[in-house]
């Protein structure tokens, strides 16, 4: 029993558990034609079938199960704060499964040119009254009484009356913004509070005018748009869902990380003494100690910002992002993968703190500009 | 209103008539690929547009009457003067109105009563404080730290300077751990882990004429831009 515990805790550690499931992810959502000749020799594509789906669902909860048994667990996953999240979990995991069944079945059926299971007589019609209106009514009586058995079985969180001299140790977003609290302990506020949402938002909407893929329109398909698939669900499970469920279940007092079954200790001790990379550069390296001039002492990360947005992009459209660069032309190509380049600034610069305790590549703190 | 209802569906079904006629070309595409299917529905709708005027004059006559209730009355054309006289009167409803609203808003920012602590106020006598200690006693009331090493006594900001949240002392560690995003300071005030910037904040430090220790909140010192060196921003004792 408590090696299986200390086994989770151990793979729950960040660097573990976020390298897994990087290496996994696009076995499981294939990226390209390699990933995907793998993820068939693997079998993974039998996560989405039925029986897949049974499958995951007892491990799930098998696991949380298990886990109610430990008092730590127990602890966290109970309280009335974190119950959503218990059952965004489940949510996440079933509406997964479910898209990717129906996709799934309907590759099947594009490559035997059957029509797919959406396809519906034009000159069949549904009315709204009363086929959909009755469908509406039904889930807005359902959502009530969930609604109100919920409210009435689980305490509200309320705490005392606000203190500015007193933060609530840990002090916790509220749960939708756990990814949003998760990436400020790795960048700067102004970067992981206003331009990586603003980013998400105006990623979200180009969308449609970046994918001009005219397949896979009014239904599921998964091997039509591959890439838009997988992109995206790294986007939505890793770096938004992970990152919810992380701060949720994994952050303790002080903004340590713990594992599922470890004691919150208050005095945790994890050294983190973090360093800029002007540090690393003229400190460490150089042993030459700090130049005043601030753009000399910073040149270094300036650089290497400017190098990756500026040498990235031309080099993965002359090479295996070539086809894509074709089919999407020079400015959509641009903007495309400049926000792919701020999406994985995230897990690039979170694996920088963790492996070699970097704070800041760009550390100018005289202008409030750090990245 | 039954009776319009009835109207207008009478005067759909013509039209479903034209659809049923256009369908064998549509099924014909929609049998190849499901999008073809979505373009051909687009095709279904526009055939009504223009139908939209023919309505509008069909009802025309009945348009002058505007209904109030169960009965109807005669609307008079509005002439152009008493329009003017209307349109001002409208504007100055509405200059008013905006100005009202930003007035209170402007009122809002200056309140009656302001529960805040005094910026400046006196912190008892150097000696009271132990040498290598932070007191935490004025955190609540004032929001200060107030620490005295070997040689100076000083005053930090309890404001973290990543986002503002509150840092806790932690005795056993020796250091200060924002509850937030998990930034460690030095007693110094100077960061060493976590997402923060910048070092903590002091406040301007002096001694008042009884001996006592006088901090002004006012006045900060930053670390980054060579300030700790300001005579005012510690206490020599």
């Amino acid at each position: 029993m408590d090696l299986i515990k200390s086994v989770i805790n151990t793979l729950a550690s960040p660097t573990i558990l976020f390298t897994l499931i990087i290496v996994t992810f696009f076995f499981i959502f294939p990226l390209n034609d390699w990933f995907y000749r793998w993820n068939k020799r693997l079998k993974l594509d039998s996560f989405w079938t039925n029986r897949g789906g049974i499958k995951m669902f007892i491990i799930l909860l098998v696991f949380f199960a298990f886990g109610l048994f430990d008092e730590n667990f127990r602890l966290i996953v109970l309280k009335p704060d974190n119950v959503p999240i218990v059952g965004l979990i489940f949510l996440v995991a079933f509406f997964t499964w479910l898209s990717m069944k129906q996709a799934v079945d309907n590759d099947v059926h594009i490559e035997n040119n059957e029509n797919v299971n959406e396809y519906s007589d034009p000159d069949d019609k549904v009315l709204t009254w009363p086929d959909l209106v009755y469908i509406e009514l039904i889930a807005l009586v359902l959502c009530t009484v969930l609604l109100i058995v919920w409210s009435i079985g689980l305490q509200a969180p309320l705490e005392e009356p606000a203190n500015p001299t007193l933060s609530p140790n840990p002090a916790k977003a509220p749960w939708y913004f756990l990814g949003l609290q998760e990436m400020l302990v790795y960048f700067d506020p102004w970067i992981a509070g206003v331009l990586f949402p603003s980013l998400m938002i105006v990623g979200l909407m180009a969308i449609p005018y970046l994918d001009t893929n005219k397949k896979g329109v009014g239904y599921y398909s998964f091997k039509q748009r591959m890439m838009a698939v997988s992109l995206y669900m790294f986007g939505w499970l890793v770096l938004w869902v992970l990152l919810i469920i992380i701060g949720t279940f994994l952050r303790g007092p002080n903004w340590n990380f713990f594992g599922p079954f470890e004691y919150w200790d208050l005095h945790k001790l994890q050294p983190l003494t973090n360093i800029n990379l002007s540090e690393y550069v003229y400190i460490i390296w150089f042993s030459t100690g700090m130049p005043d001039n601030i753009l000399l002492r910073e040149i270094w990360g300036i650089l290497l910002i400017l190098g990756y947005f500026l040498i990235l992009p031309p080099l993965f459209a002359k090479t295996w992002l070539k086809n894509l660069y074709n089919r999407l032309g020079n400015f959509r190509y641009s903007v495309f993968i400049i926000l792919i380049l701020f999406a994985l600034s995230m897990p690039i610069k979170m694996y920088l703190r963790w492996m070699v305790n970097l704070k800041y590549i760009v550390a100018i703190p005289e202008y409030f500009f750090n990245i | 209103m039954d009776d319009q209802k009835h109207l207008e569906h009478e005067q759909n079904k013509p039209e479903d008539a034209e659809r049923s006629t256009e369908n064998p070309e549509e099924m014909k595409q929609s049998e190849e690929n499901s999008t073809e299917m979505k373009i051909a529905e687009k095709k279904e709708i526009e055939p009504k547009k223009p139908e939209v005027p023919k309505k509008k004059l069909e009802k025309g006559p009945t348009k002058k009457r505007a209904s109030i209730g169960k009965g109807s009355i005669l609307v008079e054309p509005i002439k152009r003067r008493s329009f003017f006289s209307w349109l001002t009167l409208a504007w100055v409803a509405f200059t008013a109105a905006t100005g009202t609203f930003f007035g209170m808003m402007l009122r809002f920012m200056f309140p009656n009563v302001l529960f805040e602590p005094k910026q400046t106020f006196k912190a008892g006598y150097p000696d009271d404080y132990t040498i290598g200690e932070v007191t935490t006693s004025l955190k609540e009331k004032y929001g200060v730290w107030i620490i005295r090493d070997t040689e100076h006594i000083y005053a930090l900001s309890v404001v973290c300077t990543h986002l503002g949240c509150t840092p806790n002392w932690l005795q056993n560690e020796r250091k200060f751990k924002c509850p937030c995003h998990g930034s460690g300071f030095r007693k110094s005030g100077i960061n060493f882990e976590g997402p923060a910037p910048r070092p903590l904040e002091r406040y301007k430090i002096v001694l008042a004429d009884d001996g006592q220790i006088l901090i002004d909140k006012t006045k900060k010192f930053a670390y980054e831009k060579g300030q700790w060196s300001d005579s005012e921003s510690y206490l020599v004792v």
